[in-house]
């Protein structure tokens, strides 16, 4: 660590915070269908889009059309990604003459660009054309954030209402979402990175041959514009293999600053948008406080685990396997904390050859639930699970009814809390046993011991919180793997989402009441406090077994300088 | 059935905006303000495209100073790491073999600290990049292959602090290097 690092990680976060309150009132505004500055400028595409889907904004629904209008959407957008993808050979924009994707290949990825996992087991620059790249993966690039977001908004609805069953219009809060908030984002971002050197382009490979006389394809494309809004959308799909690691995808530290900047910005501004929404900032400000301190402390064990790795392993040589010249290690364990507590998935550098807890860090932050900042829309729901129950618990310890927002919390909210809670966890290790336990999810590792065990924990950790990072070691690209990440990636995020409604109706539904002397304060470090031990002690008790097996494992025959395998 | 046509209807219009009329302005604005960039970051030398400035090549020639070992050789179909645990043998192997050999490349630099960059694959196998004190640590190979006398070591000493990249705005990333602007650089001041 040297002067640099600090700098970095102090303005970065000092910036996260710093955009937050105009992004997060902006946001507020949109969301409610007030007047922005876009409004004289993009209002007609808004009105546009209504007048050709066919719908009426202000009509509102309840908590089951709301899903219903979730799923059917979503399952329309799995269609289209699945059926692009296996035609493509047929489809314009393929410059490479790429064949059709094999079915449970296409598969997988049409299920993890619609849950806003972005897992890939393909590689994008062998894989896909360009037509699949922008009108099926970018598409859902957008789409899967801005539902994330409608389901987000549909809870803060049903919290801060009363006595009504209507949460929102979900078509509304789609297309707001998409034409004012992540559409000029993207543009604005996409040129920012075309400066820097991303590529966007409709061109084949380029054949050159090198000054030692060498043949190189290059592949090319249009990335930026892809790149942009899949940091933006918490999505993390690259273009290229490599990812945000490719120069192609992130060629300067400046490039490198903003995606990870753009990883967080939107998550963290929705707490602001949250507290805006239920008139309580004060809480939002603790939620936000909580996530912050959680989100440091991860960052601080990755960057001693990497710096202390490297004094153990290597004479004290810095840890560069994997990692980027331009961007250097604290960058890369910045962005390794960053991707991972928000639900993007995106890499620039390869989380494999982190050092053993860093890696392990990587794997925790998802295990949390990804509600450190989120995916967008998505971690703010899910932290409101924990939120929940952190109420309930301290309702039980006081022998009172517990209350939030004013609202009863009674035994339906803390059963689909619960649901949102421990689904994804469950997804992640039954899915990991069983790959542990048959020769197909065995014959993909490429490493072997507590190393070749975390590929697999990783991988449906991964896909179960929609993250889509990877222990790219792991040969993901076989029916097996394709399969049943498909199922845990497409089960991970209805376990959430789903129950994160059903709380909107029923909270929609329930008188309020003002606050009396006995209420439990949320807006206070004693809430803080509570809140973040309910969150280490859930990911805790869930996980650390599993944890023991890979990382930690990892870990101690590295201090104990043994190296197996 | 009313809801399976509207999203039917939102997701086609929704896509012509994000898929097809996002990604054209993207790509109009590239064309009109960043052609190069847009296009590659593609270099020439008499008159002959010679690579990316932003992918890495291989060097193996003496005469030429070498970037990072890659895990997939320097072919960008795909690109990727060597996703090597740290704590493995096949890792503690490769940075051995990577050590022994950059030393034995360049004998000048014994008794320095090896940079890290030269025994470690980078995360997409085609980093274009090394730092400034992996280059250094060549400049006796490179100037013994040229039959540079000490003059000029020198001066391919300057060259390298010359073509310096420092950390963006001052603080972000690492200083660096461009490896194929260098050897271009060094083929054009024969």
């Amino acid at each position: 660590m040297n002067v640099y690092d600090i700098i970095q990680v102090a303005v970065f976060a000092g910036l996260l915070v710093l955009l937050t309150p105009p992004l997060g009132a902006f946001m507020a505004r949109v969301f409610e269908g007030e007047r922005t500055f876009l409004s004289p400028v993009l209002g007609w595409l808004e009105r546009l889009t209504y007048r050709l889907g066919g719908v009426d904004p202000a009509k509102e629904m309840n908590w089951k059309e709301y899903a219903w209008a979730v799923i059917i959407f979503n399952l329309l957008g799995l269609a289209v990604v699945f059926f692009i993808q296996v035609f493509q050979a047929h489809l314009p924009l393929n410059p490479n003459h790429l064949g059709n994707v094999e079915w449970t290949s296409a598969l997988n990825t049409a299920v993890s660009f619609m849950t806003n996992t972005n897992w890939q087991g393909y590689s994008g620059e062998t894989t896909l054309s360009f037509f699949s790249q922008m009108l099926a993966l970018a598409v859902q690039n957008f789409l899967s954030a801005a539902y994330g977001i409608a389901v987000f908004l549909a809870l803060a609805r049903g919290i801060s209402r009363k006595s009504t069953d209507l949460i929102g219009n979900f078509w509304a809060d789609l297309v707001r979402c998409t034409v004012y908030v992540l559409l000029p984002l993207a543009l604005i971002f996409a040129f920012v990175l075309v400066s820097q050197g991303v590529v966007q382009n409709f061109s084949a490979n380029r054949e050159i041959t090198t000054l030692e006389g060498a043949k190189q394809a290059i592949p090319l494309g249009p990335a930026a514009s892809q790149i942009a809004i899949k940091q933006l959308g918490t999505n993390g799909g690259g273009f290229f293999n490599a990812n945000s690691a490719h120069p192609f995808e992130n060629p300067t530290p400046l490039s490198n600053f903003l995606e990870m900047l753009a990883i967080l910005m939107l998550p963290a501004a929705l707490v602001y948008t949250y507290g805006i929404m239920i008139k309580d900032k004060k809480h939002a400000w603790v939620l936000y406080a909580v996530m912050l301190a959680i989100w440091s402390g991860g960052l601080a064990v990755a960057l001693y685990s990497e710096h202390d790795a490297a004094a153990r392993l290597f004479h004290g040589m810095s840890l560069m396997e994997g990692k980027e010249t331009r961007f250097g290690v604290t960058n890369s364990a910045i962005w390794a904390t960053a991707t991972t507590v928000a639900s993007n998935g995106s890499v620039n550098a390869m989380h494999s050859s982190l050092s053993p807890l860093a890696g392990g860090m990587a794997m925790f932050n998802m295990h949390l639930g990804e509600i450190i900042f989120g995916g967008v829309g998505s971690g703010m729901y899910g932290m409101l699970f924990f939120v929940l129950m952190t109420v309930f618990l301290a309702g039980l310890m006081v022998g009172r009814t517990p209350e939030y927002m004013g609202k009863k919390i009674e035994k339906r909210e803390i059963q689909m809390a619960m649901i949102g809670m421990l689904g994804p966890g469950a997804l992640m290790l039954i899915g990991a046993a069983v790959a542990c336990s048959l020769p197909a999810g065995l014959s993909s590792l490429s490493a072997k011991g507590p190393h070749g065990f975390s590929e697999m924990l990783y991988a449906y950790t991964s896909a179960a919180a929609n993250n889509g990072s990877a222990f790219a070691g792991l040969n993901a690209n076989t029916p097996f793997y394709n399969l049943t990440l498909a199922f845990t990636m497409l089960a991970g995020r209805f376990v959430c989402l789903l129950p994160a409604l059903a709380i909107a109706g029923s909270l929609a539904g329930k008188k309020s009441a003002p606050p009396s002397a006995g209420t439990f304060s949320t807006g206070g470090s004693m809430f803080a406090l509570l809140l973040t031990s309910v969150i280490i002690i859930v990911g805790v008790l869930t996980f650390v077994p599993a944890l023991v097996l890979g990382p930690v494992l990892e870990h101690m025959l590295m201090v104990k300088g043994m190296f197996l395998f | 059935m009313k809801t399976f046509w509207s999203a039917l209807r939102i997701t086609l219009v929704l896509t012509f905006i994000t898929g097809i009329a996002y990604p054209l302005a993207v790509t109009g604005f590239a064309r009109v303000f960043y052609s190069g960039k847009a296009a590659g970051s593609f270099v020439e030398s008499g008159g002959a495209t010679v690579g990316s400035e932003l992918i890495g090549q291989s060097f193996r020639a003496p005469r030429y100073f070498w970037g990072r070992p890659s895990a997939i050789g320097y072919n960008p179909l795909p690109s990727g790491g060597s996703n090597l645990s740290p704590v493995s043998l096949a890792l503690q192997k490769q940075a051995a073999d990577n050590t022994a050999a950059f030393l034995a490349a360049n004998p000048g630099a014994a008794g320095r600290p090896v940079p890290a960059e030269m025994v470690f694959a980078s995360a997409s196998g085609l980093d274009p990049h090394i730092t400034p004190e992996a280059a250094l640590a060549q400049v006796e190979r490179v100037a013994a292959a040229r039959g540079f006398d000490s003059g000029r070591e020198k001066e391919l000493v300057s060259l390298v602090a010359s073509l310096t990249e420092r950390r963006d705005l001052g603080f972000l990333g690492e200083n660096r290097v461009n490896v194929l602007k260098l050897n271009l650089s060094l083929d054009q001041n024969k």
